[in-house]
């Protein structure tokens, strides 16, 4: 036990008991600062399942799952396909495809507030370029495009992760399967119907769970470019937890949002388990 | 029989070429403009190169605290990796070869910790830090740092130390050699690559880490990189160039470090999902 107690000091005092303190905390009324919090049972919990907000956040983080797995799967396993094949140049593309990875949800965001500005953005001046100046708006001002604008964004960054975990996958294909499939006069792509995507279905099915667990930790990128808004159009339930927390000073029903959060995560992770039908190893 | 694979081949690189210019067109955005002057800026075209050279935002973002945020960062990442490291990898030790009472609930708590998102810890770490008088302080940093990364780290060196041979220790046991010597001297060193990938990556996700610091930190002066960054765009909300400059110094030390080892962060970043 000696050698698991620095690691168990950590953990356990800066992971695992925040979960029931969480709990705890979402039967109070308190606003964080002073001392005094007032015992008010399940109000906050009564509060939590009538907020129209708050179910608006989770609808969103649903559609992010969503959105994710239909636009960042099927264009990794493009990618991963290409800069695993033998066309030239393909390394020096993965390195390039993988540089969003590297950087900060912070500066991807800021990067983008500027592109999708309304007055100075690049994505407005080309539309004016191309005589379609009529489309142009403020991407992220308006409720009805700044949710897609924020997903485009995160796709940005994520794509290439999912690139690096397909293109292993298709490296590790033996290649006699494809040499025998060419020999026979398989076509390229019929070889890629064929043969590489049913060879990479739980590469597909591991992704897809991580693609799920991961889009509760969704927060910084966009706290940053939209901060839950406009009207809450991309407000998720990270950024609204923190928000009723630290920005109004309602700690104990913020908490009762983070309480939500950790049963969703849970059952979702659960869930994943058993009907990934596999333990411990890849789905991390 | 195979006429389509020079049209394929064409159609391959032309997406690649494509999917190139949308991963840097955002970066070469940052550049190009981070050098013109905020008038420039404003009446030109974002796409247009800048007329000269202008590196007066790069000495105004320098001039306010950006050599306080970065050494911040070093310091905090620094300190947060050589606790994670050593706690991790004992801590994996012991979770694939010593044998003890809940050996299994111990891992799997660890291993759930992958899968929870941190956001539910955050008003406990705000008040367990404020308790323990580290609120505002860099120092404050260092638990929800290690503690939010042991679950992957933990992961990924036990799955690799379970496949290291065990003979080499069983020899070295018989020759009276304590768990702690086995494990610095045999154990740690075999385990390099493994540490390796789980150092690259848990640096550059504290590197890039936000959260935690816009809950702990307050002063500006204790701010790493990414909440002096959120600092910058409230400063420089009428200056995009100089705000461009700010993001590019912060973005920096990381991309000279992908410059150099490439392969080995990507390698680094994916270890959790992609085994060995």
């Amino acid at each position: 036990m000696g050698f698991l107690s620095p690691a168990l000091f950590f953990y356990l005092l800066y992971f695992v008991i925040p979960v029931p303190m969480s709990f705890f905390y979402s039967f109070f009324n308190w606003n964080g600062i002073t001392a005094d919090m007032e015992f008010i049972g399940f109000r906050n919990w009564n509060t939590l399942f009538g907020d129209s907000v708050f179910w608006r956040s989770v609808v969103n983080n649903f559609v992010l799952v969503i959105m994710s797995i239909l636009i960042q799967i099927p264009i990794g396993i493009l990618l991963g396909t290409l800069v695993s094949s033998k066309l030239r140049g393909a390394k020096l593309f993965k390195l390039f495809y993988f540089v969003p990875m590297t950087l900060s949800a912070v500066a991807i965001g800021l990067i983008w507030v500027f592109i999708y500005d309304p007055n100075y953005g690049v994505i407005n001046e080309f539309l004016d370029g191309v005589g379609l100046s009529h489309l142009a708006k403020g991407w992220l001002g308006d409720p009805e495009t700044a949710f897609g604008a924020v997903i485009a964004t995160i796709c940005w960054q994520y794509i290439p992760f999912y690139m690096i975990i397909f293109s292993a996958a298709i490296s590790g294909i033996p290649k006699e399967l494809n040499e025998a499939a060419y020999i026979d006069g398989a076509t390229r792509v019929q070889t890629f119907f064929r043969i590489t995507l049913p060879l990479i279905t739980s590469t597909i099915r591991m992704t897809i769970v991580l693609a799920l667990t991961g889009s509760l930790k969704y927060f910084g990128l966009i706290y940053v470019m939209t901060e839950g808004g406009p009207s809450h159009s991309t407000e998720l339930m990270a950024t609204y937890m923190y928000k009723q927390a630290f920005t109004n000073f309602r700690m104990g029903y913020g908490s009762t949002v983070a309480s939500f959060m950790f049963i969703l995560s849970i059952g979702l992770t659960l869930l994943t388990l058993t009907l990934g039908g596999r333990k411990g190893k890849t789905y991390a | 029989m195979h006429k389509n694979n020079s049209g394929l081949k064409i159609l391959a690189l032309s997406f690649g070429i494509f999917w190139l210019f949308i991963t840097v067109y955002p970066l070469i955005f940052m550049v190009m403009n981070s050098f013109k002057e905020s008038m420039e800026f404003f009446m030109g075209s974002p796409w247009e190169l800048p007329s000269k050279m202008f590196l007066g935002n790069y000495t105004s973002v320098w001039n306010m605290n950006f050599p306080t945020y970065l050494i911040n960062t070093v310091i905090i990442v620094g300190v947060s990796l050589s606790i994670l490291v050593i706690a991790g990898s004992m801590g994996a030790f012991a979770l694939s070869r010593l044998k003890f009472k809940f050996k299994n609930v111990i891992f799997l708590l660890f291993i759930i910790g992958i899968t929870i998102p941190i956001h539910i810890t955050l008003v406990p770490v705000y008040t367990i830090t404020k308790n323990i008088g580290l609120y505002d302080s860099l120092w404050g940093l260092i638990g929800p740092y290690v503690g939010f990364n042991l679950p992957i780290t933990i992961f990924i060196l036990k799955n690799f130390m379970e496949d290291i041979p065990v003979s080499l220790e069983e020899a070295a046991k018989i020759d009276g050699a304590t768990s702690w010597q086995t494990f610095w001297k045999i154990v740690f060193p075999l385990s390099a690559p493994a540490i390796t990938a789980v150092t690259i990556y848990d640096m550059v996700i504290l590197w890039n880490e936000f959260v935690f610091s816009l809950v702990l930190i307050n002063s500006p002066e204790n701010r790493p990189l990414t909440l002096g960054l959120w600092d910058f765009q409230g400063q420089f909300s009428a200056n995009i160039p100089a705000m461009l400059a700010a993001l590019l110094l912060s973005t920096m030390p990381l991309l000279l470090f992908y410059a150099f080892s490439g392969e080995k962060l990507i390698k680094g970043m994916t270890a959790g999902a992609v085994k060995g």
